[in-house]
């Protein structure tokens, strides 16, 4: 078994338990609940084994190193961030109905990193810039972040679905009740995105942190007001400004799952828009 | 808290939504500074912006934004409001800290506390305090007690300190800009372009002026290496550093990406590299005698290596192909045979078989190596400040103030005790706490646990 293979597995491993998540909360089959957490769990298993297999091709190579250089390999790390964080939500609030709006964004990333055109799957050597441990330390950091914050924005999803039905019904008169009556209170929805966003605000500072320490020994600067850099500063002011909000003016319920949502268009940018949009240090692309 | 420079001043600055709008203001400026190019050429802004914009940019310094007046200001306004607000909300914090739990807790408010347990047993007060305190003790509570109301108020608390977290995150802020501004009084970023086998004692700062900045040492680059992997990719440059004063070598290190040299209150970084024009370096073994010689020449000049009584040099050039790659005509004799003429590649080895020994030859560009030099007094406290930030955030999140009473009266006879507690935050994980308190009450025999 090679490493692509392995991969492939979870790709199919995800959807599949993307699919059962989403029949469990749409047909209310609790039953199935098991089979998509086990289907999770073996896809999440083969992933770990694919990252491991990936690392140890490299070194059958003669070029080793952690799988965490380039798009490819982040996409990949970023779905097993998302699957790992999520079984462990699952395991901890004892509740299968998050996994329709947490897995199809592993799945996602998954069959983009590995069906996309632009994005090269291929083992290749590190540039120098690279060789560093540093490497290891900030990509896992900053991507364990932004899993626990794209998972928090698939929650308040959820969150906004579930109140706007139960506004409905409430100005029909109707008894609350169908669809949205298996996810947990409102209550309970708003506590798991406020701790989500908690535990992605500790690794997204650890990971701006530790980039800036591994550009002070790379390239002499901590910061640089570089595209990368400066966006992974407004993500963090934005999930700053969601838990001064939370914690010292209150806000909870609809307004907290806005932000966690439009907080992963900022992930979603700093990751992947920088990239590809705008110049700089990070960069793949360039602007016109 | 009276004499504070003005009270409306003062509130404006001590307010959260002063920092919610700073916040925004930093974040739409900075988004504008990634999609503006920054620190390029006037005419650049001119070609993509049109004249009327590009000038309207110079105004406020929009090419380098995050040094313009207006956004250190707002750095400033934001640093302002962080003081302030940690000024106004410190001394309330302090204060909760160090409360007098047993003098300011009324009794009749716990019996109405969301965690409470009733016990009672047959015994007298004291020997009921006794058992409290043995009780508490083995569930890794240390009290202490007062005189209360007719009974005994005993009081415990853990992590009452964590609730200065919150100080510690703004404060770790203010910490990380006083290093970065001590970085940027006394520290300077310079650069420096070293050819192989040169040497420089001045970096040139990287400000528009690229003023000259004396060393008190010389850097001599002996050796730059430049290697690649098969794919084509570069795999390493390494610059070969030697520091001197006065011909005595202080110190030297190979350096590499990632891997700087440290000296003299300085860090040289390898940072780039380009070709000496027209420039070669050579390098010649004796592969029998072991004796070796570097050169760095010109194309189409004799050069001699006096020792071995060899004469060569590089005759004529082709390409560059596909690769990018040049090719040398090399002449080299030893005057002791007609002399050896062979094409080498831009990189390449040759070895060169003359009458009593073989030569091996190689030839490359010559190469000047970029390096950064920074003097940067103030990374060490940005440092600190972040391992205060990420300390604080976890004593923020992972840690809470947890305290418990417990209530004792009696009529001398009969004892009844009332375990009450509350946590600031992670309700869940105290009430772990509370379940091995009353566990441990349970546990003893002479007290019966009332139902609740």
């Amino acid at each position: 078994m090679n490493s692509s293979q392995l991969l492939g597995f979870t790709t199919f491993a995800y959807l599949f338990a993307s699919i059962l998540y989403i029949a469990i909360f749409i047909f209310r089959a609790q039953k199935i609940g098991l089979v998509a957490s086990v289907v999770t769990l073996l896809g999440f298993l083969g992933h770990t084994a694919g990252f491991a297999m990936r690392w140890i091709e490299s070194y059958q190579m003669g070029y080793g190193h952690a799988p965490l250089s380039n798009m490819y390999e982040s996409l990949v790390f970023f779905a097993w961030s998302i699957a790992i964080f999520y079984l462990w939500l699952e395991w901890k609030f004892k509740n299968r109905l998050i996994g329709a709006f947490a897995i199809p964004f592993a799945f996602f990333s998954m069959a983009y990193a590995s069906f996309a055109s632009e994005i090269d799957g291929q083992i290749k050597p590190l540039v120098p810039a690279l060789q560093s441990n540093w490497l290891i330390a900030h990509v896992m950091t900053c991507f364990i972040g932004y899993a626990a914050f794209a998972v928090a924005g698939g929650i308040g999803v959820m969150y906004l679905l579930k109140d706007s039905y139960e506004e409905g019904q409430k100005q029909r008169g109707a008894e609350a009740g169908g669809l949205f009556s298996t996810l947990p209170a409102l209550r309970v929805i708003d506590d798991i995105i406020y701790k989500c966003i908690i535990f992605g605000f500790v690794w997204l500072s650890t990971g701006i942190i530790t980039g800036a320490i591994w550009a002070n020994e790379a390239w002499g600067t901590y910061w640089s007001w570089d595209p990368k850099e400066t966006w992974s500063l407004i993500t963090w002011f934005v999930y700053a400004a969601a838990l001064h909000a939370r914690f010292v003016k209150g806000w909870s319920g609809k307004r907290i799952a806005w932000i966690a949502i439009i907080g992963v268009f900022s992930v979603v940018f700093t990751y992947y828009g920088v990239n590809f949009l705008l110049s700089g240090l990070h960069s793949y692309g360039r602007p016109d | 808290m009276e004499n504070k420079k003005g009270n409306s001043l003062w509130n404006f600055f001590a307010s959260v939504k002063l920092a919610l709008v700073t916040l925004f203001v930093l974040a739409v400026a900075s988004i504008i500074g990634t999609i503006v190019p920054q620190k390029e050429e006037a005419a650049r802004y001119i070609e993509l912006y049109g004249e009327n914009i590009a000038k309207f940019f110079q105004v406020l310094d929009i090419q380098d934004m995050y040094n313009s007046w207006w956004f250190v200001s707002m750095l400033v306004l934001f640093s302002l409001n962080l003081i302030v607000c940690t000024i106004e909300r410190l001394p309330h914090i302090w204060k909760v800290v160090h409360q007098d739990n047993l003098a300011t807790t009324n009794p009749e408010r716990l019996g109405k506390m969301a965690m409470r347990r009733h016990f009672s047993g047959e015994m007298s007060l004291e020997q009921a305090s006794g058992r409290v305190e043995t009780a508490m003790r083995k569930a890794g509570w240390s009290l202490s007690q007062a005189a209360k109301d007719g009974g005994i108020l005993f009081f415990s608390q853990k992590g009452a300190y964590t609730r200065l977290g919150v100080i510690i995150v703004h404060v770790s802020i203010l910490v990380i800009f006083t290093g970065a501004l001590i970085g940027s009084f006394y520290g300077y970023k310079a650069s420096v372009l070293i050819p192989e086998g040169g040497e420089t004692s001045q970096v040139y700062q990287s400000n528009n002026q690229h003023t000259a900045i004396p060393l008190a040492f010389t850097v001599r680059c002996n050796d730059f290496q430049l290697t690649y992997y098969d794919t084509g990719m570069p795999k390493e440059y390494r610059s070969d550093l030697i520091v001197s004063k006065g011909g005595d070598k202080l110190y030297e290190k190979s350096i590499v990406v990632n891997d700087p040299m440290q000296f003299g209150g300085l860090t040289f970084y390898q940072s780039s590299y380009q070709p000496v024009q027209g420039q070669f370096a050579v390098q010649i073994v004796n592969d029998t005698t072991k004796a070796a010689q570097k050169f760095f020449i010109p194309a189409r000049q004799e050069n001699k290596w006096l020792s071995e009584k060899v004469v060569f040099g590089i005759t004529d050039l082709s390409g560059p192909d596909m690769m990018k790659r040049y090719q040398y005509k090399v002449w080299f004799s030893d005057d002791k045979a007609a002399p050896s003429e062979f094409w080498i590649n831009e990189g390449g080895t040759a070895k060169i078989k003359r009458t009593d020994t073989t030569y091996t030859f190689t030839a490359q560009p010559r190469f000047a190596t970029g390096l950064q030099v920074v003097k940067d007094p103030g990374v060490w406290t940005v440092y600190s400040g972040c391992i205060m930030m990420i300390l604080g955030l976890f004593v923020i999140f992972f840690m809470s103030h947890r305290r418990v009473w417990v209530f004792v009266t009696g009529d001398g006879k009969k004892a009844s005790i009332l375990v009450s507690g509350m946590s600031n935050k992670n309700k869940i994980g105290f009430e772990k706490n509370m379940d091995a308190i009353y566990d441990s009450f349970a546990d003893d025999a002479s007290l019966t646990a009332l139902p609740q």
